[in-house]
């Protein structure tokens, strides 16, 4: 069947991959003799299987929003278009949020890919480097006149999004394994801050002053530059309080100096 | 387990806190290192929490050996790093592939048992060891479709990758039963043709039937007891190569802690029965 000569291992599992995948085994590949054995389908059935789970593993709000049926579904036709690219499937799936948001059959569950934003990010969370999170009070010990000038780095685990066209905080955090169902959605934009300032994954809601303002520290902004972006996103914000949310979330990690000349020149 | 070859217990996420507290006598766990190749949280931590108490035995799926294929630099990498954390006491592999052209394919896939291939897995293995400076065990994993183009048995290809790399072996007494059954060849000869002297773990699991084709097909499914006949072969196996390191192995269906750990004392039982009284 397989005639011993240099390049065939290659050959065998070139075949051998596509045959997993397809429906009916290619009649004159290297291996349709193998693929005609009904015990091939214990091949097919498990990469599909370890593919569907890792995603329903990795997606489970998705997943408990359009149930188990849909999900594994819609998951196989992922699966076919995406093999994972590493064995650690837990971080399987990236481009599964941009999948739901061209796949025809969700398109009536407009919220449904920034579902999966989130569960993405939880996931990114869970398995970010660890790192101690930034003591509120070396920051309240700060003169208050070189606040402004420090940089202080997003926590390595710290995920922020803020959703303009839905309340995707709202539908996801009621629709993880662990939460209840609450009164009525208010539908209007929401914001969502994930992090990890102990063992676990914490979330809550942020508005778009407090995203716009991460996004100011993660670019390498002193606070002055956060506070400015933040200002700018929401005339409003309270800045104190911003600030002393996000430290008590844990959404910070490193503070570094810089000299006063430079933080100026950043505002 | 270093000095007395004593029994362990696949390790699961439920199981953590009943592993953790378990204070049996040279207890130690196996778990598939892809699930902790992540830079930090609460999965190293928990791992790095069993670590401190009990021995941790690293059991890859994913190395991908048998592909024509260099095993992936970047996973290779992370798993060296895992090893340098957790100091397991035994690493081992699969004689198959998984990973193809940069796709990921979560089986342990058959391949044509030929020279060429040979040459192959030797180099992958070898380039294996040297990345984590450790000697590795390699696998017998579950067969269930007949391949014409083998060119060599299954037994003397192990044990000549043994020779080439310097690799252990990982008998799978499971998988055995599963292949023999499924290919139509004797479950006893296979064991007892299997040089013991390379044998640096068993691995011990449940089966089940296929749910179209019954008792023909028998599927490596991890997710019930181990069956009689196992346990038959594998007190065939230890009365005449002796006692080794053997694991429990149970990913799906997963019973409580205690009825795993009573399968365990069950492999540990045999192996404390005295070579002279078993013969």
């Amino acid at each position: 069947m397989i005639p011993p000569v240099a390049g065939s291992l290659a050959r065998f599992q070139d075949a051998f991959a596509r045959a997993l995948l397809a429906p009916e085994a290619e009649p004159a590949s290297s291996v349709s003799a193998l693929a005609a054995q009904p015990a091939f389908a214990v091949y097919r059935n498990t990469v599909m299987k370890g593919c569907i789970d890792a995603l329903q593993a990795n997606y489970p709000a998705v997943a408990r929003l359009v149930g188990e049926e849909w999900f594994r579904a819609a998951a196989a036709i992922y699966v076919r278009e995406s093999l994972p690219a590493d064995p650690t499937l837990l971080r399987y799936g990236a481009a599964f949020p941009d999948f739901l948001a061209r796949f025809e059959p969700a398109a009536e569950l407009p919220y449904l890919p920034g579902v999966a934003r989130l569960d993405r990010l939880w996931t990114e969370a869970h398995a970010a480097p660890d790192e101690k999170a930034l003591d509120p009070a070396a920051v309240a010990a700060l003169a208050p006149d070189a606040l402004a000038g420090v940089i202080v780095r997003p926590h390595a685990a710290a995920r922020w999004a803020w959703f303009e066209e839905a309340p995707i905080y709202t539908i996801w955090s009621r629709n993880r394994a662990d939460s209840t169902p609450g009164a009525d959605i208010d539908w209007r934009p929401e914001g969502a801050l994930l992090a990890r300032p102990r063992d676990t994954v914490e979330w809550r809601a942020l508005d778009p002053a407090g995203c716009a303002f991460l996004d100011a520290c993660a670019a390498g902004g002193t606070l002055g530059r956060a506070a400015y972006a933040a200002l700018e996103m929401r005339a409003d914000a309270d800045i104190t309080q911003l600030m002393s949310t996000l430290l008590a979330s844990g959404a910070f990690g490193q503070l570094t100096f810089i000299n006063r000349q430079s933080a100026e020149d950043q505002i | 387990m270093t000095t007395v070859p004593s029994a362990g217990l696949g390790l699961k996420p439920q199981h953590f806190d009943a592993a953790l507290a378990c204070p049996a006598a040279g207890l130690w766990f196996e778990v598939h290192p892809e699930n902790y190749l992540v830079a930090g949280g609460p999965r190293l931590a928990w791992l790095e929490a069993i670590r401190a108490r009990h021995p941790v035995s690293l059991h890859g799926v994913a190395l991908s050996l048998a592909a024509d294929a260099e095993p992936d630099p970047g996973h290779l990498g992370r798993l060296g790093e895992l090893v340098n954390r957790i100091e397991p006491v035994l690493i081992s592999e699969h004689l198959a592939w998984s990973t193809w052209r940069g796709a990921y394919h979560p089986d342990l896939l058959p391949f044509p048992r030929t020279g060429e291939a040979l040459l192959r897995i030797t180099d992958n293995i070898s380039r294996t060891q040297d990345a984590l400076r450790r000697r590795i065990s390699i696998e017998n994993p579950s067969h269930y479709l007949k391949i014409e183009s083998h060119a060599w048995g299954e037994i003397d290809y192990l044990a000549e990758l043994a020779r080439r790399t310097g690799c252990s072996l990982l008998l799978d007494v499971n998988n055995v039963y599963v292949s023999a059954r499924n290919l139509g060849y004797s479950t006893e000869e296979y064991i007892d043709a299997f040089p013991g002297a390379l044998v640096a773990e068993v691995h011990l699991a449940g089966h089940s039937r296929d749910p179209n084709l019954g008792e023909s097909l028998l599927i490596d499914s991890h997710d019930a007891p181990v069956s009689p006949e196992v346990w038959a072969l594998y007190e065939r196996l230890i009365r005449r190569i002796g006692p080794r390191p053997t694991l429990i192995e149970r990913d799906d269906k997963l019973p409580d802690f205690a009825t795993l750990f009573a399968e365990r004392q069950r492999a540990e039982a045999l192996m404390r029965v005295p070579l002279a009284e078993a013969a």
